[in-house]
């Protein structure tokens, strides 16, 4: 029994094999041409799109730190300008107010010189007169003197002359 | 939470085998009782030597096809019979109408037989058998989810992430798709591919349902010989039908090879055409039947145990025993679905790659 029971565990049957053909050729025409095939090209697809989004969030992120540095640079460049500029423009403060200063110190000095100038010219012409004024007054007084000694001296008259000539 | 259903459902699927084990039991002495009534020596010889403590015959009853699906004990859900006698002619009907007899056949066991000799001599039976049945229902049901799936990517895009039975089958396409259909078939994936799918998802849906101990499910199809034939033959045909020139070559005028070994090595690749399909039948049809012989076998220690109802303590000791080893088979067997419904995929692939494939 046992034996006749494995012999017909491995006798295939006909009508079995029969059935497994009609119905598997049949299952795989019908599901795998409206099934299995979309399916696979579905996936496929969905594969295609993940992997274009991934590649374009990539190329996003890229773009954004090219950008990001950009940025930055540009930045840098006018931090840098700006404090280019408020060099220049301490030194240019820093020259115009020694230039200032030298030019006052110049035209101070000018002042001064003239005025020492000036001091002397009026200090010359002031001695001058007074000079003038005192000879003057030296002359009157001499002349009073004088025309009193002089009426009763001949010799005194003589001396005058003589003074006279050396005042010139 | 997970885990306390799956130990819910794994004990339901376990009372229910253990259950309809013993009703198998049952109508095995009964129908063996009622055989007795057809006037038939041979039976009556059977009926004598058959030892119903031997759990080999409710076993083999349980691993090969039937005409009838047994729902409960005596439920059984009867089916279609085509049969062409070996006279010729041809007998159909409903397998109900065979208990009694019907056109020189007879249901017995379970079986079509002839009434005169009780065997299957001479017919040939194109029944929609139990394994049929259960065939035309996966079928039903992988053309219906997979269908879904389809439709779910039509109406949704490709665009939006996968929901539901999309979800599951997605990453399985894909692992299928990148482990070994591509780099076997190269180019010819799309042409092939289908059949890829269809062999992995139409074997590994036969085998779950195999698992199933209940009506209608419990047939064992991926484990009958003539379903693993029919697929390894249309592995054969497909290979041989698609081989190019060099494929051809390496086989009848290997190049490079010293002619006179040809002698040795043609016969030898010629035999190798037929072998390879043949492994592939033989390693589907024996992994899945020996999953179902363990189970059965294990199952059976409560009945031998417990001396087929006579002793209780015996079958409580053989179901403590049976209890944790079927389990265990069970989920085994889980795997062993998984993996023979791959490895037939596996090297279906692999063979039609090799066939294909042009110059290397």
């Amino acid at each position: 029994m046992f034996l006749f029971n494995a012999m017909e565990l491995i006798t295939p049957n006909i009508g079995l094999v029969f059935w497994t053909t009609v119905i598997f050729v049949i299952f795989w025409f019908f599901v795998g041409k409206f099934a299995f095939k979309p399916v696979a090209n579905a996936i496929k697809s969905r594969e295609d799109s993940i992997e274009k989004a991934l590649a374009s969030a990539e190329k996003a992120k890229e773009e954004m730190q090219k950008l990001q540095a950009d940025n930055q640079a540009a930045v840098r460049q006018a931090q840098q300008e700006a404090s280019e500029i408020l060099k220049e423009a301490r030194e240019l403060k820093a020259s115009i107010e020694s230039k200032a200063q030298e030019k006052a110190k110049d035209e101070a000095n000018k002042i001064i010189a003239d005025a020492r100038l000036e001091i002397q010219k009026q200090k010359e012409s002031a001695l001058l007169e007074v000079k003038q004024e005192v000879s003057k007054l030296a002359v009157q007084i001499a002349e009073k003197v004088l025309e009193k000694e002089l009426s009763d001296n001949k010799g005194q008259q003589e001396l005058i002359a003589d003074l006279i000539k050396k005042l010139n | 939470m997970f885990s306390a259903l799956r130990v819910t459902f794994l004990t339901l699927i376990l009372t229910l085998s253990l259950g309809s084990y013993n009703y198998i039991y049952s109508q095995e002495n009964e129908v063996a009782d009622d055989s007795v009534l057809v006037d038939d020596a041979k039976e009556i010889v059977d009926v004598e030597t058959v030892n119903h403590d031997d759990p080999i015959e409710a076993i083999f009853h349980h691993v090969t096809d039937a005409n009838e699906i047994q729902v409960w004990g005596d439920i059984v859900f009867p089916l279609p019979v085509i049969v062409r006698k070996a006279d010729g002619s041809w007998s159909t009907g409903i397998s109900s109408q065979y208990v009694d007899g019907k056109d020189g056949l007879v249901l017995s066991h379970g079986h079509i037989v002839n009434v005169e000799t009780h065997s299957k001599d001479g017919l040939m039976d194109f029944s929609i058998t139990k394994n049929v049945f259960m065939m035309i229902l996966s079928v039903i049901v992988l053309s219906y989810l997979f269908l879904g799936v389809k439709n779910a990517y039509t109406k949704r895009g490709v665009t939006s992430a996968p929901k539901g039975f999309q979800s599951l089958i997605e990453p399985v396409f894909i692992f299928l798709r990148d482990d070994f259909i591509e780099p076997n078939l190269g180019k010819y994936t799309d042409k092939f591919s289908p059949y890829i799918y269809s062999v992995f998802f139409f074997i590994l849906i036969n085998n779950l349902f195999g698992l199933i101990p209940f009506f209608p499910f419990g047939a064992n199809l991926s484990g009958n010989i003539a379903f693993t034939m029919t697929l390894a033959v249309l592995t054969l045909i497909i290979t041989n039908v698609s081989g190019s020139k060099s494929y051809w070559s390496h086989i009848i005028a290997m190049p490079g090879v010293p002619k006179a070994l040809w002698l040795l090595l043609t016969p030898l690749e010629l035999l190798g055409i037929l072998t390879k399909p043949f492994a592939l039948m033989i390693r589907l049809f024996a992994n899945i039947t020996a999953g179902h012989f363990i189970v059965l076998s294990l199952t059976s220690l409560i009945f031998i145990l417990g001396s087929n109802g006579a002793s209780i303590g015996g079958a409580i000791g053989g179901t403590a025993v049976a209890v944790p080893f079927v389990l265990f088979m069970n989920a085994l067997e889980l795997l062993v679905a998984f993996l023979q419904a791959y490895i037939f995929a596996l090297l279906s692939a692999i063979f039609i790659g090799l066939a294909v494939v042009e110059e290397h």
